[in-house]
């Protein structure tokens, strides 16, 4: 690592081909009750500019809190907030593409800076088996 | 604080990338305390190599040790795995598994 360096940042991409249509999927994202069923509590309100917060379980150091801002609201294509936790600021943009199986859901989060991620590269394969076993330990912490 | 859980991830990463010390842990994290000589009959490697293993556990706070009379005592610590999953709620595992409970909701939505 090189310290003087000038900080680049780093996007994380995770698609997913879903067998429904943009419109079901839209809501999944953006009606609050749904939202909480498959990623976390929240206040969320699809509007430009609404602050809203996401809270998942506390750990040390850390009270489970993401703090949000909704920046875009194209119904059915593309829906972006900003993402604030433990010290990373980061931007959460969704983007819909209907296609014959459905909905194409990309996601994309950026914002990582790149002096975080260097030491880390190349060791993310491998480590997707382990990661089954991660939830059942954690578990057993109070 | 951010360079101090870097490091602390680090560690993490670079003791369990050993498959004997990945088993090491495993098996103490299936529960309770084992004696260097018990995880050395399971793991078919010698004691020493065993006893090493596991300091590098230890050093990297995965595990913990108790001693008793002449025998050392180890058991987990999971909560040292922290750091890495810190890390992997930053690198797409989180979002991953999210998406597997978007795809389970969206297949209980009626329409």
């Amino acid at each position: 690592m090189n310290a003087t360096t000038a900080p680049t940042t780093h996007t994380l991409v995770v698609e997913r081909d879903l067998a429904h249509p943009p419109q079901k999927v839209w809501r999944a994202l953006t009606q609050s009750a749904l939202l909480a069923d498959w990623l976390m509590a929240n206040d969320f309100a699809p509007s430009v500019g609404h602050k809203f917060n996401f809270r998942s379980t506390p750990m040390p150091q850390w009270n489970g809190v993401i703090d949000c801002e909704v920046r875009i609201v194209e119904p059915e294509k593309r829906l972006s907030y900003s993402w604030a936790a433990l010290g990373l600021e980061t931007v959460v943009t969704f983007t819909l593409t209907p296609n014959a199986a459905g909905t194409h859901l990309r996601m994309e989060q950026s914002g990582f800076r790149s002096d975080e991620d260097n030491n880390y590269r190349g060791a993310t394969y491998g480590w997707q088996r382990f990661v089954g076993n991660l939830e059942q330990l954690l578990a057993r912490l109070d | 604080m951010q360079a101090t859980a870097h490091n602390a991830a680090d560690d993490v990463f670079r003791s369990l990338a050993d498959p004997t010390r990945r088993a090491l842990f495993e098996r103490l994290s299936r529960g309770g305390e084992l004696t260097v000589h018990a995880l050395t009959a399971s793991s078919g490697v010698s004691q020493p190599a065993v006893s090493k293993h596991l300091g590098v556990l230890k050093q990297a706070g995965l595990v913990a040790d108790r001693r008793a009379g002449r025998e050392t005592h180890y058991s987990a610590r999971p909560q040292g795995l922290k750091p890495l999953i810190n890390w992997m709620n930053h690198y797409g595992v989180f979002w991953r598994e999210r998406f597997d409970r978007l795809e389970d909701l969206l297949n209980r939505m009626d329409q």
